[in-house]
């Protein structure tokens, strides 16, 4: 009696009582897809969906566009097409109506670079510039392989490495391969250890290398020793927690211009004259003090969020203090705060621009510097030089954060099974 | 640590630790040992600097502090003369100059925070998207970046007093700074404050009456309505009925310059303009970051029991969200009263520039100057973070 429609039939007579006839039209064939109402999918649902949902959304819509017709016409106008591209000096820049003055940025692209470390020796700086980028790409690198050597090479060996070649080769160096000529009689020696690396002053330093040399510093100093000073804050010791607490409450509560400040009046005070750090060393020791706290904090939160069973699995199992914490606790901390210490080393990058409060010549206080030249000086010659300083910080800045992004994707991949 | 066989012997005692080996001694002895290491650098540290002070003829005491400073300070909010004030002056010209900085930059930043980060959360993708391009660029570089550059390429190349942009409200902008009308405030404008001061003690009154209302017999008042009633009116009421007791004094052309009226000194607007817009990108994040952390099913169950859009916001979705923001927000105007230490960069006389900048190289009293300042800041924080933790605590969840 009751029939169903059987594939294949288009249209079949079913009959449920003999005298009524009714008939059902069963469809079995699929009718092919309408495309979606205009409204819904395509461009214009898209723009009904996040661009006119409401009035008040329309509004907003609206004013943005209104706002982005009036400003970035002119932008594009003043950065590209009325820019001076290339010019002998600034009269084609002082001209009215001239946008962006790139060809001083260009004349001044060695000074924005290398400060005024001598222009023949400029190599120097390039290899050790060099030398850090590949160490950095390889700790950086997801799937580089000895990565704890790469560490032991950038924490301890390339700081030697680089300070020989940026400064020249140290007294102690140079002594010894004078000694060693003299050992050999040999002349050409003598030669290599009277004239290799030829000391270059910091007074020369400046420019990006200075910036990135502050910025290293901070970065080297300030892992190690931010989480020493976790473990001592987070530590049972009531002395060496009461040391840790005092040393980054005090710092984190104060500028670090006041910071720069002490390192560079009150630091050569507190030692004996004839250690008195050199000029570059003082704002280094600063801004790596600096870094360091805001580290401590970072890692403490890291060790904050290690679930307490790992602690105590760890001394079940009897490991010392040490060792508990370099095999068991800080690798989990550590990993978990990858962001955090991404975030405050791009603090740190913005915040190397302040060492030129004390007189050193980082790569903002150049292209500050250079816009007063008389050659070039004109009424865009600063706006342009900023420009070109914001672009420089933002690849850097927006890089590592990106790049954190990443890891923290990947990290997180790992461990959601 | 015996691995002897179950029985008779593992009865016996193990054997004492010696009490070098034991965790108590050995913890006392490097605690010991960090201690009599920082009393020796403390120690060393002191007699290094009397020695090093004696020997460069610097100074020791505070002395210096009641001493005529002979430098003239630009912006003073109260009265200072080169001639006859003292650097103790100084530093009190300096340190209010810093806290109105910060005062206005905290509320400019979260008014524009606040905005920027609900912008971002907007399902208008054109706001959102506008609002981060906003947020990363200004994060992504330097603040001192951004204060050379309002300084000295947007505010410096402005035209002269006699050019000056005219904006309403007989506001001028020129190269020397911003011209804005003066009020001058006449017999009998305390009235005006006075009743300021009874419409928001009444408002408060009114409140807490109409929750008790409400509680009792369901009832609402239009505390809205009440509450803007009182605190315009009422003023209002006095200004006029005291005979409009205020005239503005507005700036004139003189000559080269302006009179009259109030000037804005460009290092104030540079550095205001500076500090606002960098911290209101950072509280921006920290906005959307706290409305993202109240879970969709807060909203949810918000809208399935009826209640409107506004209300939605205001009574489910903002209080938690405000426990969640409170203490990074915290952390951030903090920041912006340290970073108003940059104002030593563009020549705004705040308590770095005036005290441990003009002072500090007048008298050379660098150590007794820097502690001075950092005390300072380190008040602050100190003072500010109390402050938030106790209204912390007060907001926290209550767990049960």
């Amino acid at each position: 009696m009751n029939d169903i429609a059987s594939p294949g039939s288009s249209v079949r007579q079913v009959s449920v009582r003999q005298d009524i006839v009714p008939r059902t039209f069963v469809r079995s064939q699929v009718s092919p897809d309408l495309p979606p109402p205009l409204a819904v999918g395509g461009v214009i649902g898209w723009m009904r969906d996040n661009l006119f949902s409401s009035v008040f959304t329309s509004i907003l819509t609206l004013l943005s566009l209104l706002f982005l017709y009036l400003h970035t016409p002119d932008l594009v106008r003043w950065l590209f097409i009325d820019a001076i591209w290339s010019a002998p000096d600034g009269d084609a820049c002082r001209a009215p109506g001239a946008g962006a003055c790139w060809a001083y940025v260009n004349a001044k692209l060695e000074f924005f670079a290398y400060g005024s470390y001598p222009r023949d020796m400029v190599w120097r700086v390039d290899l050790t510039l060099l030398i850090g980028a590949g160490l950095a790409a390889w700790l950086l690198w997801p799937s580089a392989k000895h990565k704890a050597a790469a560490l032991v090479l950038f924490l301890v060996v390339y700081p030697v490495i680089a300070f020989h070649l940026l400064h020249g080769l140290g007294p102690g160096l140079r002594a010894t391969l004078s000694w060693l000529a003299d050992l050999f009689g040999s002349k050409p020696l003598a030669d290599v250890a009277a004239n290799t690396l030829p000391v270059v002053g910091t007074n020369l330093w400046g420019g990006v290398f200075v910036s990135l040399l502050v910025a290293t510093v901070g970065i080297v100093v300030s892992l190690p020793l931010g989480v020493l000073l976790a473990l001592g804050r987070r530590s049972k010791a009531p002395v060496a927690r009461f040391l840790c607490v005092m040393l980054i409450e005090i710092v984190r509560g104060v500028p670090l211009i006041t910071v720069l400040f002490m390192a560079n009046t009150m630091l050569p005070l507190f030692v004996p004259e004839q250690w008195s750090p050199d000029r570059l060393m003082r704002p280094l020791i600063g801004v790596a003090l600096f870094a360091s706290v805001y580290m401590a904090e970072v890692v403490r939160g890291g060790l904050q969020a290690v679930p307490k069973g790992q602690f105590e699995g760890a001394m079940a199992l009897g490991m010392s203090w040490w060792s508990m914490m370099r095999q068991i606790i800080l690798p989990q901390a550590l990993t978990i705060v990858i962001p955090g210490v991404v975030n405050s080393f791009i603090a740190l990058f913005k915040d190397t621009t302040l060492v030129a409060i004390v007189g050193i010549f980082d790569f903002l206080r150049a292209v500050d510097t250079a816009r007063l030249d008389p050659v070039w000086a004109g009424p865009t010659s600063s706006a342009t030089g900023y420009v070109f300083a914001a672009t420089f910080y933002f690849v850097f800045c927006f890089g590592m954060s990106r790049y954190s992004m990443m890891m923290e994707r990947r990290l997180t991949r790992g461990r959601s099974h | 640590m015996s691995s002897a066989p179950a029985g008779a012997a593992s009865q016996t005692e193990p054997p004492r630790t010696p009490f070098w080996r034991a965790d108590w001694a050995r913890g006392a002895l490097w605690q010991a040992l960090l201690l009599a290491a920082f009393v020796w650098l403390m120690w060393a540290a002191i007699d290094n600097a009397s020695v090093n002070m004696r020997a460069r003829g610097v100074p020791t005491d505070f002395g210096f502090w009641n001493r005529p400073a002979g430098f003239d300070i630009n912006q003073t909010l109260v009265h200072f003369t080169s001639a006859g004030s003292t650097y103790g002056r100084a530093f009190t010209v300096g340190l209010l100059n810093t806290l109105l900085v910060a005062f206005f930059g905290i509320i400019i930043a979260s008014v524009l925070g606040f905005l920027i980060g609900v912008a971002r959360l907007s399902r208008n993708w054109m706001v959102a998207r506008l609002a981060t391009i906003y947020v990363e660029v200004i994060r992504n570089t330097p603040l001192l970046l951004q204060l050379l550059f309002w300084y000295n390429a947007v505010l410096a190349p402005l035209p002269n007093p006699r050019q000056s942009l005219e904006l309403p409200g007989n506001i001028y902008l020129n190269n020397r700074g911003l011209f804005v009308p003066e009020p001058l405030f006449g017999a009998g404008f305390d009235w005006t404050l006075w009743a300021l001061g009874i419409a928001i003690i009444a408002y408060y009154a009114v409140k807490r009456y109409a929750a008790r209302l409400r509680v009792e017999t369901t009832k609402r008042l239009p505390v809205g309505a009440i509450a803007l009633g009182l605190i315009i009116g009422l003023p209002a009421l006095a200004f006029l009925l005291a005979g409009a007791p205020l005239s503005w004094s507005t700036p004139v052309l003189r000559g080269f310059n302006f009179n009259g009226g109030v000037r804005i000194f460009p290092e104030f607007v540079a550095l205001l303009l500076g500090l606002s817009l960098y911290t209101a990108a950072f509280i921006a994040e920290i906005v959307r970051a706290g409305v993202l952390s109240v879970s969709h099913g807060q909203s949810e169950a918000a809208s399935a029991l009826g209640l409107p859009r506004g209300r939605l916001l205001r009574l489910v979705v903002i209080p938690q969200a405000m426990r969640v923001i409170i203490p990074p927000l915290t952390n951030q105007y903090l920041n912006l009263t340290k970073n108003s230490s940059l104002a030593v960069f563009i020549g705004y006389p705040d308590l770095v520039q005036v005290f441990a900048g003009t002072v500090l190289n007048q008298t050379g009293a660098a150590v007794q100057v820097i502690s001075i300042t950092m005390a300072v800041y380190l008040v602050i924080s100190l003072v500010t973070s109390a402050g938030m933790n106790l209204y912390n605590r007060r907001m926290a969840l209550a767990e049960r």
